[in-house]
């Protein structure tokens, strides 16, 4: 039976008779459906993964082609999202370029959120693992971030180049760097809610009749952890997202033709005083999913909070 | 914080002014403007937005400090516009073989001096301070950035009062290296004695320098202002026509810009690297101020590896005696040249002439050493078919994924640059030229710390990729620049830990040939040919793509400023003891 289900009081307990059995994501789904801006933010993220995937099949404009004669014009029927001052279409540069935004941002938060998840969790349980644990922790977050990233990627940048090619090297290059440098916070909000929550009578309970410490972490105190985890991540997409542009600013990201979403916004900001489209879309892309994980995040966090369940 | 006004008045200055040298061999445009008196003008304001720290040429960590200096300390002599040294400093007139001040195997120079000639604190100046700061820059404790003025001279010695003797270790083509420019700033003996080398950092003259030149140090904020007034020993009884200058750091380029051009605030803006689409319209709707550039020998070009940059090679690694995969190819390197647009670079990037023009060659200063053979040349022109022609005659097919291949080799470029808005965008014009050719190229660019130094692999001198790009400079005398660049002697490697010039890693006898009998010749039209020949042979044969000569000054002034002549050669501050309102 799933942890929630502990402190379910005893009419709700009753009622599970009647009803086909519920599941932690059958509740946690049913939750979220009646969070509005949740579900705002689910369709207009699954949106811009869907034009990102699929819209440079629909949109077969070239992202790379120079034509002066086209340059810094707005936007129009030809070029939805205008052109850059080479005349490139920035419609096509932007959904090339949200492929590689979105995917970066969630993959380095995934990671991210895994180490952190995990470190926090061993630490806040285990009382023994706490102080060597946390203790890392605290040497991650004391890492001068610049010259750790210099160190990197002069060690590994042709070694992954080889291995999986420029861009793909680059990719997980920029995703392990990010996800290494990022899982400190989550680390410290799961230890502090594992700390309060392994005090808690559910968790005795489980102890009494013999659960396994893994079973407890996992399927007891984990679901009830969710909440700020899930918050910190909506947060730290955009962050990765807009490291990434800053590696790129640096000469330390991907090639620079490639049109990341950070690229185009740093390669629009000496045209604001009279292309400002350039800047606009990119930029609002970035706004659009930053936010729509948060309220993705927000939705999620209300849905698995066993406390307001139904 | 930044109250600068300006004392402007009405009239436009349109003649140029410029110093007339007495003995000078150098035919400098002289057109002599009214006669002007001393301190008649008000508050001269410059705006430099890299802000000056150290007032020594010798210790200046950059332009702007080394310009800044250059209101107090001078040289024995400047560089004009045309390369040519001109008599504006200390020295009473140019040596020259001619008239005996230098030996016709171009080993020893003789500076004859100014007589009378007064240090700002009222003590007469002397050949033993050129001596002094031979010295001074000799002792490579002093650390000073001027250091490879001093290289390979023998000895500087004060034949009497105003006589100083120059000895090279050999025939030295160019034989003004010491003396001319801001590098051949004269120091004061008495001031900077004491501070020969370690020391040399902590003199107080760094700061409060005591000099020759038409202005004094009156207050110095480092990294702020520094502010001048006139030199009451001067030499010039007329001259300098402002009473005071404000020399203004701080801002960024675009501000700077905008000080000068919208604003009006300043009447000199240095170095306006904006981006030419921008720049344009704002110095075209001014009323108050204008644009002015001066083309030297500043060439942005495309540099090919000869030797093989692949990592799997470990320490053999683009080690000379790797042989590329491909570009040893001519045929392959002569596709390339012709598929790269510097054209349309140069009109839609470099605004058609406002801070560079598209050249095929590499030396295109001072005018007798420019080349007139390479604009015929097939390699110079932009022609898709023509390049696609030359592959297909050499052997390299388009594969399934379009690009060409022969023998197992792709032609898979890595071509790497400075991180800089207009260097990527370059790359984006190259790269769309070689992919019509069934070229595939990878872009890389890094921060130009990491890319300007011997010891980071991403870096120019080690050359682990297949084309770079950057601009080079050089002096008026370009033996130095075609030996270092393209000499196989001077072959960038492990074994001398790249710091030699040569990174394209180029070995030709042919080449060596020409730089040998350069650096023997001591006739004017001579070694011009050589240097001809020597530059057509790098385009011919295509070592390098020349694209863009840049404009090696950009800046602005308040079209009532005269006076201003800038010189690609020297310090923008050359004459600025000539310059009125």
């Amino acid at each position: 039976m799933a942890a929630p289900a502990t402190q379910l009081s005893g009419p709700a307990a009753l009622s599970a008779f009647s009803r086909p059995a519920r599941s932690l994501w059958g509740d946690a789904w049913h939750q979220f459906r009646r969070h509005r801006l949740a579900m705002a933010g689910l369709v207009s993220l699954i949106f811009l993964v869907v034009a990102t995937l699929l819209g440079p099949y629909v949109w077969t404009v070239s992202t790379s082609e120079i034509d002066f004669t086209q340059s810094l014009l707005g936007p129009g029927f030809a070029h939805p999202f205008g052109t850059d001052d080479l005349g490139r279409d920035l419609l096509a540069r932007a959904m090339s370029g949200g492929r590689v935004s979105i995917a970066v941002g969630v993959s380095a938060v995934l990671l991210a959120i895994t180490l952190g998840t995990t470190i926090g969790s061993l630490a806040g349980y285990f009382g023994k693992l706490d102080n060597p644990l946390m203790r890392l922790t605290d040497v991650f977050l004391s890492l001068p971030v610049l010259p750790l990233l210099l160190v990197i990627i002069y060690l590994f940048k042709d070694t992954l180049r080889q291995l999986f090619g420029a861009e793909a090297g680059v990719f997980i290059m920029i995703v392990s760097v990010i996800g290494i440098l990022n899982w400190m916070p989550v680390a410290r909000l799961v230890r502090a809610s594992f700390l309060s929550l392994k005090q808690k009578e559910f968790v005795e309970a489980a102890r009494a009749i013999g659960d396994p410490d893994m079973r407890i972490i996992i399927k007891h105190i984990l679901p009830n952890v969710l909440s700020p985890v899930l918050v910190a991540a909506t947060i730290g997409v955009g962050n990765a997202i807009l490291t990434e542009s800053t590696l790129s600013f640096l000469g330390l990201g991907f090639p620079p033709d490639v049109p990341t979403w950070g690229r185009l916004l740093f390669d629009a900001q000496n045209y604001l005083d009279f292309a400002p489209h350039w800047a606009l879309f990119p930029g609002l892309c970035i706004f659009v999913t930053v936010l729509s994980i948060n309220f993705i995040g927000d939705g999620l966090r209300d849905a698995l909070d066993p406390r307001k369940s139904s | 914080m930044l109250t600068l006004t300006m004392a402007a008045c009405g009239q436009q200055g349109t003649s140029t002014a410029t110093t007339a040298p007495s003995a000078a061999p150098a035919a400098s445009a002289a057109p002599t403007a009214a006669p002007v008196t001393r301190g008649q003008g008000g508050d001269l304001k410059i705006l430099y937005w890299q802000p000056p720290t150290i007032l020594n040429q010798h210790q200046a960590t950059g332009t702007k400090d080394a310009d800044a200096a250059r209101l107090v300390l001078e040289p024995l002599a400047s560089w004009n516009p045309e390369g040519k040294p001109v008599a504006n400093g200390l020295a009473s007139e140019i040596p020259t073989v001619a008239n005996g001040g230098v030996s016709a195997d171009f080993t020893t120079v003789t500076w004859k001096l100014r007589t009378g000639v007064k240090w700002s604190d009222g003590t007469a100046f002397s050949a033993d301070d050129v001596v002094f700061t031979y010295q001074y820059m000799k002792d490579p404790k002093s650390a000073v950035t001027t250091s490879d003025y001093v290289d390979g001279i023998k000895s500087v010695v004060a034949k009497d009062a105003n006589t100083v003797v120059v000895t090279y270790d050999k025939p030295n083509p160019f034989f003004y290296q010491f003396g001319v420019s801001g590098s051949g700033a004269i120091l004061q003996k008495a001031q900077f004695g004491a501070f020969v080398g370690e020391k040399a950092k902590d003199a107080p003259g760094n700061l409060r320098p005591i000099g020759t030149g038409p202005y004094v140090v009156k207050d110095f904020k480092p990294g702020d202002t520094v502010l001048y007034e006139i030199n009451p020993n001067y030499r010039d009884a007329n001259k300098p026509f402002f009473k005071t200058v404000t020399f203004k750091g701080g801002g960024d380029a675009a501000t700077a810009a905008r000080a000068v051009f919208q604003t009006g605030d300043v009447d000199y803006a240095w170095n306006l690297q904006v981006e030419a689409n921008i720049l344009s319209p704002m110095s075209k709707a001014s009323t108050v101020g204008e644009l002015f550039t001066v083309y030297g020998a500043s060439i942005e070009r495309l540099l090919f590896n000869f030797a093989n940059p692949d990592p799997a090679l470990g320490d053999k690694r683009a080690e000379p005696d790797t042989k590329h995969p491909f570009l040893t190819d001519l045929a392959v390197r002569r596709a390339l040249a012709m598929a790269t647009d510097r054209g349309t670079m140069a009109k839609e990037l470099y605004g058609d002439g406002l801070s560079g023009k598209s050249t095929c060659n590499l030396i295109t200063a001072p005018p007798d050493l420019v080349s007139k053979n390479t604009d015929s040349l097939d390699v110079c022109k932009y022609d898709i078919a023509a390049a696609n022609a030359e592959l297909d005659k050499a052997g390299w097919v388009k594969g399934a994924d379009g690009i060409r291949a022969k023998g197992g080799v792709k032609l898979h470029v890595l071509y790497r640059t400075t991180v800089n808005a207009l260097r990527q965008k370059e790359q984006d014009i190259v790269k769309a030229g070689w992919k019509q050719i069934g070229v595939d190229v990878e872009l890389a660019s890094v921060p130009a710390g990491t890319f300007f130094t011997n010891t980071s692999p991403d870096g120019a001198n080690h050359f682990f990729a297949d084309v770079e790009m950057y601009t080079n400079s050089g002096d008026p005398d370009p033996t130095a620049l075609l030996a270092s660049g393209w000499g196989t002697e001077n072959i960038a490697q492990k074994s001398n830990t790249w710091q030699k010039g040569n990174y394209a890693r180029y070995s030709n006898a042919d080449f060596d040939k020409i730089i040998a009998d350069l650096k023997k010749e001591t006739d004017t039209a001579k070694r011009a040919a050589l240097v001809i020949a020597a530059n057509d042979h790098l385009v011919k044969n295509v070592v390098i793509v020349n694209l863009i000569n840049r404009t090696f000054a950009t800046s602005g002034r308040a079209k009532t400023l005269k006076g201003v002549n800038p010189t690609p050669w020297d310090s923008e501050m050359w004459n600025i003891a000539d310059w009125s309102k």
